[in-house]
């Protein structure tokens, strides 16, 4: 009960989306192909480490 | 497609942060009131995306999206009719008794409302309800993720045949929820239920994104598909014309009258997360804030089935047999199509290695999130309305804790056996979801008497429920949808009307129920003597005083939330129409 939920949802979401951007970054580019081209990986894990930001940002200032 | 290591590290880190919750919780779990009602500590916004996710099983996900191909967009009267009307009437009116009432369930509420005997058929039937359909859905999860074949070629290389896959997904979904309701009880649940909640928006979206841009947006999909698939009413003036075989009456009645406010107002499931919230006016607002996404959600789990119909002419697969390369036909001799791979197949066609990953760790968070949710609304009814009130009613706290978690193991070990009896014998599990839906059917009327009519009698809500309960059975069983064979469907007893479709047979036979449990209970009732007016206080509308709304900013008042959800639903409406 004395658990900001902010701050588990962020840290998953940034772990995940981190993992993601990696991949995309440094993996094989090719497998975009289905993706409609879109390095889809890279992109989203941006979004996710955006949104947990966000989140932790939130939880510190209460 | 296989699955490479990053797909399964992303599993592995969601399953490290659930546990991780029930873990940090396990600390402040000491008592039973912490245990069952999560201390009445939770602020409003984690109730209400706790409220949303408890309710978005896998079954929803994977049921919409089929519902989407099928139906195309009218499949949102799920979510515009059937869902946030009740939702708003939760908050505004029905929360204050369940909340300000000392009832901690909400068998308990029938309780103190009415008498033993309502409170005890509820109960029963309740528990009996939430084991087994948490149990119907871990089969329908694990046998698509078998049909898959993503998991083949690891299971392969450990030596395991394919039907390991389902050993393996029961098994390890239930142990995960069962070890972090047991750490933290509800708030663990309902903490996690948050989580799950960013988890599958997060391994959804991407996909709508992807779908739409190779169908070329909603106006590729208008183009693509015929109009009534891409209007929400189109054909709902008469049943024969509607795609559902239901006219807009029908819909608005059955399912956005009865069913609707049925399921939501009344089910303890999605009620005890609001239950939970950390004030009167936070449990109001619950199911307000939860009303928000729920109405955005038709655009992430109906429109994968519109998107899979649009391009390339159709990515629906037709449906085999089991185990074999033989197509399924239907009357005409056309193959039919399996609507609920829809999703998966999506999922396989856009996504690489990498955000396939968190589009599987998504289906699974929403499995998860509609089972942890059945467990924790088990656990209590079973020690609060069962354990406590007929097998051991005085009893130190630390027992009734302690019984608890025993429920909890026993009702996902019951789940899990449900599983495979769902397995082997289809049948059954059929009859029992239709023995539950007549005794689901008749209870909004029950609620309703209750709380807005002082009148109202034990004997009379008793009666009433049992008297809609055999209507809802008899409805069925002379009705039957065309095309279906009597039996599980309907028609056991005489087909003396028919009906277009089997979701027409559903919202009639609710709406025949309810009127039934209605009429009988307000007729016993006045015949058998009511109780005195100051023991009905906190139970019944006219007897309550109404909460200070006006103190609140306007934002927080319930009324004005509500008014703002339901404007901006019909809105939605409006521009689908």
């Amino acid at each position: 009960m004395h658990l900001d939920v902010r701050v588990p949802v962020g840290l998953m979401l940034a772990t995940m989306g981190a993992l993601l951007i990696g991949y995309g970054v440094l993996g094989d580019q090719a497998i975009y192909a289905r993706s409609l081209g879109i390095n889809v990986n890279a992109l989203w894990g941006s979004v996710l480490v955006g949104v947990a930001a966000v989140l932790l940002l939130l939880s510190r200032r209460g | 497609m296989s699955l490479t290591w990053l797909d399964w590290l992303l599993m592995l880190v969601y399953f490290a942060f659930v546990l991780g919750v029930g873990v940090v919780l396990k600390r402040s779990t000491t008592t039973s009131a912490a245990f069952f009602q999560a201390g009445r500590a939770i602020p409003a916004w984690v109730c209400g995306l706790a409220f949303i996710s408890a309710n978005l099983g896998a079954q929803e996900i994977i049921g919409m999206a089929a519902s989407g191909a099928k139906y195309g967009i009218s499949t949102s009267h799920f979510y515009w009719v059937g869902a946030i009307p009740a939702m708003v009437f939760l908050g505004v009116f029905m929360m204050p008794f369940y909340y300000g009432s000392r009832a901690r369930s909400v068998p308990e509420y029938l309780r103190l409302r009415f008498d033993e005997k309502t409170r005890g058929f509820n109960a029963i039937s309740f528990a009996l309800m939430t084991v087994f359909s948490s149990g119907i859905s871990m089969y329908a999860m694990a046998k698509l993720l078998q049909i898959l074949h993503i998991f083949d070629a690891p299971f392969a290389a450990l030596g395991l045949g394919p039907h390991y896959i389902f050993h393996v997904c029961v098994v390890a979904s239930a142990l995960v929820v069962l070890v972090y309701v047991l750490l933290g009880g509800l708030s663990s649940a309902i903490y996690n239920e948050v989580l799950q909640f960013f988890l599958i928006v997060a391994g959804f979206m991407p996909l709508v994104y992807l779908g739409l841009r190779d169908a070329g947006g909603w106006s590729g999909i208008t183009r693509a598909v015929p109009p009534p698939l891409t209007h929400a009413w189109r054909g709902f003036a008469s049943a024969s014309t509607s795609p559902m075989g239901v006219d807009a009456f029908g819909v608005a009645m059955g399912l956005g009258f009865v069913l609707s406010f049925g399921y939501w107002c009344t089910d303890f499931l999605v009620v005890q997360r609001a239950m939970a919230a950390d004030s009167m006016a936070a449990a109001r607002r619950t199911p307000l804030i939860a009303a928000v996404p729920k109405m955005l959600f038709p655009f992430l789990v109906i429109m994968p089935g519109l998107i899979a119909l649009s391009v390339q002419g159709g990515v629906v697969p037709i449906k085999m047999y089991e185990g074999t390369s033989t197509m399924v036909l239907d009357a005409l001799g056309k193959p039919q199509l399996d609507y609920d791979l829809t999703i998966p197949t999506l999922l396989l066609r856009y996504f690489p290695t990498g955000m396939l990953g968190l589009g599987l760790t998504a289906l699974l968070a929403s499995f998860m999130s509609g089972m942890a949710g059945n467990v924790t609304a088990f656990n209590t009814v079973w020690t609060y309305d069962i354990y406590q009130a007929y097998l051991r009613p005085q009893a130190s706290d630390a027992h009734y804790l302690r019984i608890g978690r025993l429920a909890t193991v026993f009702g996902i070990a019951a789940s899990v056996l449900t599983a495979y009896v769902a397995a082997q014998f289809n049948n059954i599990m059929d009859v029992l979801q239709l023995v539950f839906a007549f005794v689901n059917a008749p209870l909004l009327a029950t609620f309703l008497l209750g709380m807005f009519w002082r009148r109202a009698t034990g004997h009379g809500a008793f009666t009433g429920l049992v008297a809609g309960t055999a209507a809802a059975a008899l409805h069925h069983g002379l009705t039957l949808p065309v095309g279906a064979a009597a039996g599980v469907k309907g028609g056991w007893i005489a087909t003396l009307a028919p009906y277009p479709s089997e979701m027409a047979q559903n919202f009639w036979t609710a709406i025949a129920a309810w009127t039934v449990c209605f009429v009988v209970t307000i007729a016993v009732s006045l015949v058998t003597a009511p109780r005195d007016d100051h023991e009905l206080v906190g139970l019944v509308y006219a007897l309550t005083e109404k909460p200070p709304d006006a103190l609140l900013p306007w934002y927080k008042r319930p009324a004005v939330v509500g008014v703002a959800v339901l404007a901006a639903t019909a809105a939605l409406n409006l521009v689908f129409f």
